[in-house]
């Protein structure tokens, strides 16, 4: 039965698939930046990540069908992410609401208002559709390496400009609100400013991604954000542990770090195909991920204990 | 000239209306001279960390008016309020930010009550400026600008939460037992630092401490506080000629016969 199973299994099909693993992945890292924004410099974990995601693709997406250019369309996606963060944000700062429950609360809102932005639960694009800034057709087109070029181009202008950001008098002030919210007060940063801010921030990236994934897909779904925030937490993750040593310490540290959690959801996806290709039910994809994030997250909590297990025992 | 600060008739209770229920300052009034470095001794929980929070709007107060250097900042949050303040605090893990580096943590306290814009959060001109001040320590931080802070002994850490006060010259410092946490040689340096920073710099300060030795060499004001109020404020050559045993039996007296703290007693 086994050697039934493994002879059955086609190496070449994980091969084929790796592609579309790599352009999945640079576009998620979006996400992931998003999600590394606010869950590693701001120390906050947001779940609106889940509902900006797809607002960003239902407005794209219904933009696109308006006849709006398909890149123009994304400046609205971002947009829109930005409006979602800034909910959330209000929602902590302004109303006290503990974060995850602020975030989880726009969440919610947001699959409503998705509905409400495409009329229905799922919008696709044509075909047809020219101009598109992804697409699933171009991963197998003949230029599909012009494709990628641009893509991975993309996405280190990203990691520069949010290295910029967060370079700048104002970046400085959100990361120190993340670290330390008592000494950023004391040294006359509104955090609650900061925080609203690196929400926005955040799920703005969170939207765009949502805006390219869509197009991507060549669709638009109100569950296209189920569990997003998993994957982003798994990119970051996967990054920090395969890349954290190698990042840390050098000039330019913190853009590697970046740039490292497209890589990170880059080998999300291709353990995620690996994982299908052994045939595993798929349905058991989301306990899969929710499982690595949980052991990576606990691994450093975990050593820590142990080593102070050992000191003491000395 | 007016006064540096004012602290008028101010009141605070925590948890109002539990059983929690805890009057922390009880109509507190104090003015303090452009220059004056007050020490503040007391037993615990007289008030002491609560009179500083209370300047440094960390919660606003219940009655009562602070004024600083002409400015009144009762209802400033405490962001806005950071413009006039330099705050050092016990813990020495609360003054700087970890994870970010000493000179970021540096141009961080020289942009404090500025508009943070998006210009370059470090500039050049800044590092070399900062490499000086740090020179001056001489703990060798001169060498490490781009190390993390987190790596730093709670002194290194302090001593830099000493110099971030400062950097941006503030109206009032605030010392909340800067030096308690520290090994008794550490704690000496970090003293000795602060007498310099505030001295060059021509600073009004406030600390607090449960070293009466230092409350009484340290400064040219001392006050005592108890149960929310200020019992004991001396100055000049009377605060000089104190004792150790002259402010214990000051706070024996006040406390109704009641023996001064374990605390109070070894220090
Ligand atoms: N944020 C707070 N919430 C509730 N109670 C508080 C708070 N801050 C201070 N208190 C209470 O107010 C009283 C005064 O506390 P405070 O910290 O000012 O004392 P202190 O003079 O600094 O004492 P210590 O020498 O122990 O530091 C104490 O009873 C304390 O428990
Ligand atoms: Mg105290």
């Amino acid at each position: 039965m086994i050697i039934n199973y493994l002879s059955s299994l086609d190496p070449t099909a994980l091969l084929r698939a790796l592609p579309g693993n790599v352009a999945q992945g640079l576009i998620w890292g979006i996400m992931a930046l998003g999600v590394y924004i606010t869950f590693r410099i701001l120390d906050f974990a947001d779940l609106t990540v889940d509902g900006s995601l797809a607002t960003g693709g239902a407005v794209a997406v219904m933009l696109i069908k308006g006849g709006m250019h398909p890149a123009v369309a994304l400046i609205f996606a971002f947009l829109a992410g930005l409006a979602a963060g800034f909910i959330t944000g209000m929602l902590h700062t302004a109303f006290g609401i503990p974060g995850i429950l602020a975030s989880i609360l726009t969440q919610i809102a947001l699959y409503s208002i998705n509905l409400g932005i495409m009329g229905k639960s799922n919008q696709s694009i044509g075909i047809a559709q020219q101009n598109l800034v992804a697409s699933l057709r171009y991963v197998t087109a003949d230029d599909r390496e012009i494709f990628f070029l641009k893509l991975i181009l993309g996405c280190l202008l990203l990691v520069a400009f949010v290295y910029w950001v967060f370079g700048t008098e104002i970046g400085s002030a959100i990361r120190a609100t993340g670290c330390n919210p008592q000494m950023a007060r004391a040294q006359g940063i509104n955090t609650n400013f900061t925080k609203v801010a690196a929400l926005m921030f955040s799920n703005g990236l969170v939207g765009l991604c949502g805006g390219i994934y869509a197009q991507y897909q060549g669709s638009a779904d109100v569950n296209a954000g189920r569990g997003a925030i998993v994957i982003g937490l798994a990119a970051v993750i996967i990054s920090e542990v395969i890349f954290g040593k190698l990042c840390s310490g050098k000039r330019f540290s913190f853009a590697y770090t970046l740039s490292a959690v497209f890589v990170g959801a880059i080998l999300y996806y291709v353990a995620y195909t690996l994982v299908l290709w052994l045939r595993m039910p798929s349905d058991y994809m989301k306990l899969f991920s929710a499982i690595v994030v949980a052991c990576f997250l606990a691994i450093p909590y975990l050593k820590e204990k142990h080593a102070v297990k050992r000191r003491m025992a000395k | 000239m007016g006064y540096m600060l004012e602290i008028e008739n101010v009141h605070k209770t925590f948890n109002i209306g539990t059983i929690n229920e805890k009057v922390a300052l009880n109509g507190v009034n104090l003015k303090l001279n452009e220059g004056d470095f007050v020490t503040i001794i007391g037993g615990n929980g007289a008030g002491k960390s609560t009179t500083l929070n209370a300047i440094a709007g960390v919660w606003p107060v219940d009655q009562g008016k602070l004024i600083v250097d002409g400015t009144d900042i009762t209802r400033l949050p405490e962001h806005k309020r950071a413009a006039y303040l330099g705050r050092v605090f016990q813990d020495p893990m609360i003054g700087t930010a970890a994870t970010m580096s000493i000179e970021e943590n540096m141009a961080i306290a020289a942009r404090r009550g500025e508009r943070r814009g998006f210009g370059w959060g470090i500039s050049k001109k800044e590092r070399e400026e900062y490499k000086k001040k740090l020179k001056v320590l001489g703990l060798g931080l001169e060498e490490r600008l781009s190390s993390r802070v987190g790596l730093l002994s709670g002194g290194q850490r302090q001593a830099i939460t000493l110099l971030m006060a400062a950097l941006k010259k503030p109206k009032l410092l605030l010392l909340d037992e800067h030096t308690a946490a520290l090994d008794p040689k550490t704690a000496a340096k970090v003293l000795e630092i602060s007498d310099k920073i505030i001295d060059e710099n021509g600073l009004t300060a406030m600390m607090v401490t449960h070293n009466m030795k230092d409350a009484i060499v340290h400064g040219n004001r001392l006050i005592m506080m108890h149960e929310g109020k200020i019992i004991y404020d001396v100055s000049g050559e009377e605060k000089k000629s104190l004792s150790v045993s002259d402010l214990l039996a000051k706070f024996e007296e006040a406390s109704g016969g009641e023996f001064a703290n374990d605390r109070m007693l070894l220090a």
